[in-house]
Parts: structure tokens; sequence; C-alpha cells
């Protein structure tokens, strides 16, 4: 065991919330050290375009993630179950190296809707308490608004050079962007990407039905592009090799494209890689920390001390060291004590897969988050007074790529799947094949969580994390009336063959990949026997350490989670240099 | 040697395991002045020289090859599987990391109904180690019922016994998930016949132009505004031209 000399900053783990902090904080002049599991990698050196575009090693094999040899948790349905480990690749897509699951991301680039954040309150203001409290749900707000992540909001898409158009500026509608979303400052700092085929006949359709579609905003980035923190970016070449993969062009959003070039360059900021944080250290007294343990790559293990620590993540690793490390009490499902561990959500996701006859889609020409999108059935944008759910689901179609070894799974009902048949039908459908993704909210419920496991480990005898969960029956509600919704919209596109998805129809499982994106464990909020940290992301337990991760999540809305992941990253550590280094102490008294 | 084989070879000794692990730097300061492609991200090309380095029992290459050529025979769209090279894609693929199960969670136990649970089946077992008894199984299943070894039955009866291993109807022995073992090697030989070229199979890239797939390409700008157009693009590799 050795002892590194104190940091002032601990960020464990360079994803985008680690290395939004680290800039944030060495920018304040302040010492940090980030530890990372993974090896470094890099644009250049590791995937440029002579390594990048191939489907088998990036998409098929996972080569970026870090694997569930390494990294997994195990899982089950209900408390009377036995869970099981995850053991190949399932819903867990971690990063395998830094940039951590920024690296390797697909790149839509969403803020939450208002009503998510105060998604009990509204509730019950718009359909009453019966609604927030069904005996299954377990809302909650966020104890921060919408209004008050706007700034930071706005701040990432610059960091990140989002493309996209504002439908909502300050409260003014601005048709052809998302005119459902929440009011924005200013618009994005560069143009939508081009619409493409699929997102042609999908706009065309919706709008005859009187929704509003919009192209998704991206970090997919249009055109070349300098960020606050002077770091260029180029533009985007529609090549589709995004998710699962690097990006060769700099146009693709991550820590690397985006803040590694300023950030490696400041003489007050250390980075270890493979080095594995496995505890945070509580002082004696309990009231803070006093810094982490780590195992290197050679499986030595390490002292670093700092006065402060930010765990940074990903999230089911957040939740697990709060765990492994005994900080805040274990959540309890039986009478709903405790917090460490509560509010796991997924997305619940349907959608229709189909094939319009005729139809050149060039699949191949795309981008990762490329696509359109209507909000017309997403957060509460429409009444649910007489609907059996709360919240819905971001409703869209891909432009996003045409891989030939994963597409082969998408040919109408009836197509044999090998055989001579099967080479004639993905010849004649692999260009006419387009889908509707509804990616469904995903409400907490009291009986999902995570804690430890008891029966399995992992490689440095540790225990994996358990997650018990399933879909709430509101949930499984959303997922069949979004589902509806598609196939009106399919048939509006013309399609003939149509085959609705629906993953929620069956119990959950964290084998079949129907999202992601896994949220909660550590929630936030404004009242510390429902919250793990405060609305600055602070613990509630020692007020030297802070989460940033989807774990401080609440609930999850009908959006990818990882811009809301930056803006809460850099309103925290802005909060970190501006008032917690003058004053160190609980920034929210309670 | 030409580009072509110099990058073959350089990759080939990157598979047998020849990078330092204990070369990479653990603790940086400044950003990289290192800017050489790392080698470990480099392809690891098929081992081709006309042997077999996984796939070495003769019945079992007879059986595996005979159950490739079936899932995607030769016809009038192109070649079959393994004209494709999807055997020399398929052994090299078992000699890697895939055959070795390197990603996957392997400890114990295998608690019963956990694939109930999860929905999927999951293995402790490797990839090379389920090729290895399952081709087994299949070969006893055919000697058993129609006397003969696999790959010498009628394609019309061999189609039969894959179209009860798909459906779950037939099973090979107790120990033995026949319906995943059938979807490993439908998984495979897809890859194979649609993973770029380098990997041994897709051999002229006869899957890509099936489909109309323009390969390794990296910049579309040109082509993105003829939406809903018939392009035409050639595809391309990641192996260099000669």
């Amino acid at each position: 065991m050795t002892t590194n000399s104190k940091a002032d900053v601990i960020v464990v783990g360079l994803g985008w919330a680690g290395s939004l902090m680290a800039e944030e904080l060495t920018r304040a002049g302040l010492n940090v050290v980030a530890i990372d599991r993974g090896p470094w990698i890099d644009t250049s050196t590791h995937t440029p375009p002579a390594v990048d575009p191939d489907e088998l090693r990036w998409g098929i094999r996972k080569e970026l993630f870090s694997p569930p040899k390494d990294n997994t948790l195990t899982f089950r349905n209900t408390l009377d179950q036995t869970a099981v480990p995850q053991r190949d690749f399932g819903i867990f897509e971690l990063g395998g190296g830094v940039g951590g699951a920024g690296f390797h991301w697909a790149g839509m680039a969403w803020r939450f809707n208002p009503y998510d954040f105060e998604i009990r309150s509204k509730t019950i203001e718009r359909y009453g308490i019966d609604r927030a409290e069904d005996g299954e749900l377990q809302l909650q707000d966020w104890g921060i608004t919408y209004d008050e992540l706007e700034p930071f909001y706005d701040r990432w898409e610059r960091i990140a050079g989002i493309s996209g158009k504002a439908g909502n500026l300050n409260g003014e509608k601005i048709e052809g962007g998302n005119v459902l979303e929440g009011p924005r400052s200013r618009d994005y700092p560069t143009p939508p990407l081009k619409t493409l085929r699929s997102m042609e006949v999908f706009n065309e359709a919706t709008e005859r039905m009187g929704y509003h579609p919009f192209t998704i905003p991206v970090a997919n980035i249009s055109q070349a592009y300098v960020n606050p923190l002077g770091v260029s970016m180029g533009a985007c070449s529609y090549c589709g090799f995004c998710l699962g993969f690097g990006c060769g062009n700099f146009s693709k959003s991550s820590p690397q494209a985006c803040i590694f070039p300023a950030l490696m360059r400041r003489s007050n900021f250390r980075l270890l890689t493979e080095s594995c944080v496995t505890r945070v250290n509580k002082a004696p007294d309990g009231q803070t920390v006093t810094g982490v343990t780590y195992v290197d790559a050679h499986g030595k293990e390490h002292v670093q001390e700092g006065d402060i620590v930010c765990i940074t993540a990903f999230q089911i690793d957040s939740t697990r060291l709060m765990l492994l490390s005994g900080i805040g009490q274990p959540y309890d499902p039986r009478d709903q004590s405790g917090v460490v561990g509560r509010n796991f959500s997924f997305q619940t996701v349907s959608g229709v897969d189909m094939w319009i006859e005729g139809e050149q889609m060039n699949p191949f020409i795309g981008a990762g988050g490329l696509g359109s999108q209507i909000d017309d059935f997403n957060a509460d944008n429409f009444d649910h007074s007489d609907l059996d759910f709360l919240h819905g689901a971001g409703m869209l179609t891909l432009a996003r790529d045409g891989m030939p070894i994963s597409k082969a799974n998408k040919l109408p009902q009836g197509s044999p799947r090998w055989g001579s048949g099967f080479k004639q039908a993905y010849k004649d459908h692999y260009q006419t094949y387009t889908t509707i993704f509804n990616q469904g909210s995903s409400m907490p419920i009291k009986h999902g969580y995570l804690d430890l496991d008891p029966n399995y480990k992992d490689k440095f005898g540790q225990p994996l994390l358990r997650l018990t969960y399933d879909y709430s029956q509101s949930d499984r509600n959303m997922a069949k009336f979004t589902m509806d919704r598609s196939i009106e919209i399919a048939k509006e596109m013309g399609a003939q063959h149509i085959t609705p998805f629906n993953f929620a129809d069956k119990p959950f499982t964290t084998s079949i990949i129907a999202s992601d994106h896994v949220i909660g464990g550590t929630p936030m909020g404004a009242d510390p026997r429902t919250s793990v940290v405060n609305p600055y992301l602070q613990s509630w337990d020692c007020h030297n350490l802070f989460i940033c991760s989807a774990s401080v999540f609440p609930m999850n809305s009908g959006y990818n989670p990882t811009e809301t992941v930056g803006a809460l990253a850099i309103r925290t550590a802005q909060a970190i240099h501006q008032q917690y280094i003058q004053n160190p102490g609980a920034l929210v008294k309670v | 040697m030409n580009r072509r084989e110099a990058l073959k070879s350089l990759s080939a000794l990157i598979a047998t395991g020849a990078v330092a692990a204990s070369a990479r730097a653990s603790e940086m300061q400044g950003y990289p002045s290192n800017l050489a492609v790392a080698d470990e991200f480099l392809p690891r090309p098929a081992m081709d020289g006309g042997k077999m380095h996984v796939l070495t029992d003769e019945t079992a290459l007879k059986t595996v090859t005979a159950v490739f050529d079936r899932l995607i025979p030769a016809d009038d769209l192109g070649p079959s599987a393994s004209e494709a090279g999807c055997i020399v894609f398929l052994d090299s693929q078992l000699a890697d990391r895939f055959g070795q199960g390197a990603q996957l969670y392997r400890e114990g136990p295998k608690l019963p109904g956990a694939d109930e649970l999860t929905q999927a089946p999951q293995f402790i077992a490797t990839p090379r180690e389920r090729y290895e008894t399952g081709l087994k199984a299949l070969e006893a299943y055919a000697q058993q019922t129609d006397g003969a070894a696999f790959a010498d039955l009628q394609p019309d009866r061999q189609d039969e016994i894959l179209q009860g291993m798909e459906e779950g109807s037939i099973s090979l022995a107790d120990d033995i998930n026949t319906k995943a073992f059938f979807e490993l090697m439908l998984q495979n030989v897809r890859e194979g016949y649609f993973s770029d070229p380098i990997y041994g199979g897709n051999k002229d890239m006869v899957g890509w132009k099936l489909i109309g797939f323009p390969g390794a390409r990296y910049d579309y700008r040109l082509y993105a505004d003829r939406v809903g157009q018939k392009l035409d693009l050639e595809s391309i590799s990641l192996i260099p031209l000669d």
C-alpha cells in the first residue's frame, strides 16, 4: 500500500461528468487528480478513420466497452428470486477507457422536460395525489427546476458544440424546432444535420397527422466549431460509425474531442489510468471523507487523499461505490427506509419496425444521434386525465447507420432467417427498412432498487451490485399506448410491412438491450429521507463528497441522459469552487 | 511484402499477445506526446495460411462447413458461406478473444432458472467449448437418426435438422442448449458473411454487394443530399488496396 500526495479534489471516473468537473475545478485553480479504471484512449491514436469503420470489432464484439468479465451485476425481477449475474453484454454499456461511455455513445443531446424535475408536484397539481401515489410508484422531485438548470444545459451545449434548432427561445415558439421543449436562453451553437430519407418520410407523415416533428439535437456536429475551451471540432461526415465506436473526424462530442485537449495541458491536473477505485474512505467521525483506495493495473493497492471527492463513475458503479464504502443508509424496499440504491429506473421502450417497398433509404448514410422525433406524447405534453399512465415517450425515427451484421435481423415477419430465402429477403429489404423507436420514460417504483449481491463477487473479491426491478404497470400501459401511436404513424408513412415491438410486455431483463440508459441508485433531492445527495449533488452524510452520474436522477424521462449529467456536473463544480471552498460544509441546510 | 501483407503480419503479431501491457502509462500529466496509432487498436486479421487453428478435428470441420453452407448456401445471389471464407473467419474468431470468452463473466455457479430469468441464455462455457461439444453432438445426432455423417446428408434433410434445432423441437443432448447453439452458429455465419474481409469472410465483399452496403467508407457528405436516390457506391474494405 502506498499513499500519493494529497489533492484538492479527487475525481473518480473520467467520463463526461468527471472531465467537465475537472475542467471547471482546475480552471478555478484547484489541484485535481482523476482516477479511471480504463486505459488512455484518444481519437488519432486509437480510433482514426483507418480503424473505426469496423462493425464486427466495435459494434458486435463491443471492444470499446468495459466487458462483463470486469464489470457486471446480478439481476432479478422480484424480492423472492435469487439474482443471477449478467454474464454477456447486456444493457450496461460502460466505457472501457477514459472518456467512459462518452467516448462510444451515439450522440443524442437532450435536455429533460420541465415536468421531469418536478414530476411529483406537477402530477399532484394536475391529476391529484392518487395518480402520484398509486401504491407502486415512488415519485419524487429533483430539488432543482428546469429553469435553474437551464444556464448549465446551455454551457454544456457550447462545450459539446451541439447541432440543433431551438423550438422555444425564451418562451417564443419556433417552427422547425421542438416547440414542446422547455424555454431555452439561446439557440444551439451549430445548425441541425441534414434531413435524410427516413426522416423525410416520418416528418411528412407526422405533420399530416397534426404532430410536431423536428430534427433530434445531436453531438455529431454539422460544421467546424471551436468551443469555449478553445478546442476545435470537425464536421460530421455521416459515416454512421458512432454508437459503440470512436469518431475519427473529431465531430462526435466526447471528453476526448471537447475537453481533454484543454484539461490535459493544465499543470494542476493529473490522471491515473488503469486504476480502479474500490472504496471511498471515511474520516473516523464519519462526517467527511479523506480520499479513496484504488488498485492499479498490477494489482497493487494505493491510497489517494483529497479534500474533496467527486464520484463521477457510471450509474451502477457510483451506486456500488457508495454501498461498498458504507456511506449513507442502504435502501430497504420492504419499508422504503434508507436511501442508497433507491429509485432504479430504465427506459420503457416500444415501437415498430417497418418496411416501405420501393424506398431507397441509403441507411449507411447516417450519424449516431440523427433522426426525427415528435414529443407530442412525451412528458406531460398531452392530457393524461383519462389515461392509465403518467409521462410518455420521445417517438423517433433513426438515420443512424446501415450496419450489415445487425441489420440482418431487420426483416419483415415471415422472412426466412437463413438459406437462399434469407439472402433474397435481405437483398430486397435492406434499403426499405426504417423504424419508430419510442424512448419511453421510466417511473421509479418502491421495489426497484440496487444493493450488494450476497453470492457473486468481482475480480477484486468485492460483492457485485444486485438489481431488483420490473416495469411498473404505469410504464407498461404507456409503452402499449405509444406503440399503438407508432403503428398509426407507420401506416401513414406508407409501410407495407409493420412489426410492432414492446419490451415492456414481458418482464424486464438486463440481457435484452431495449436501451442502455440505466438510472438512479443515489437520487438527488431536497429531502434527506428520500435522497442520497442534495440539489448540489453533495452527500447528505459527508459534506466533502459529491456524486455526479445518472445515478442521481430520481426517475428517467423519455430522453437520453447524457446532457443532463453534463449540466449537473458543471453546476456542481461551480458550486464547489464558488461556494464550498470558501465555507466547507453543507450547501443546503435542512 | 506489400502493404496488405505488412498489415496482416503486424496484426497477427499483435494477436499472439506480443504487446506488453506494462508499457502503458498509468500516471499521466500533460497531453501524451506519442501520436502513433496504438498497436492493440489495429484490426486483428484472420490468421490464414491454409490450416485451421481451432477447428482441427476433421469431422467437426466438415459438420460446421455443411451447417454454414445451408445457413448461407451458394445460389444465383452469390457464393456460399464457406466459399466466402466464413469457416476461416469462424476459426480465427474462435482462436481469438471471442472464442476464449475473454469478455464474459464466468464465475459460477449457474443457477437453475437463470436463463428463464434473463430471458436470453447465458453461458459459463466459452464459444470455443460450445462449438466443440455442439458439433460433436450434432454429428452424433445425425449418426443416430440417419446412420450417416451430418455433412453427407441430403441438403433437405440437413435443413430439416437445422430447423428443428432453431425451433427447439430437436435436442442434441441433455447438457446442450440446442436452440442457443443454432443461434450461435447463425450469428457467426452472418458475421463472417457481412464483416470486413480483413477477418477472413465476406470474400471480395460478396455479402456487402448482395445488399448494397458500401463498407468501410468514412465520408458520405457528397451523397447525403441525394436523398432517396440509388447511389451504386462501390464497397471498400479496411484492407488497403494493392
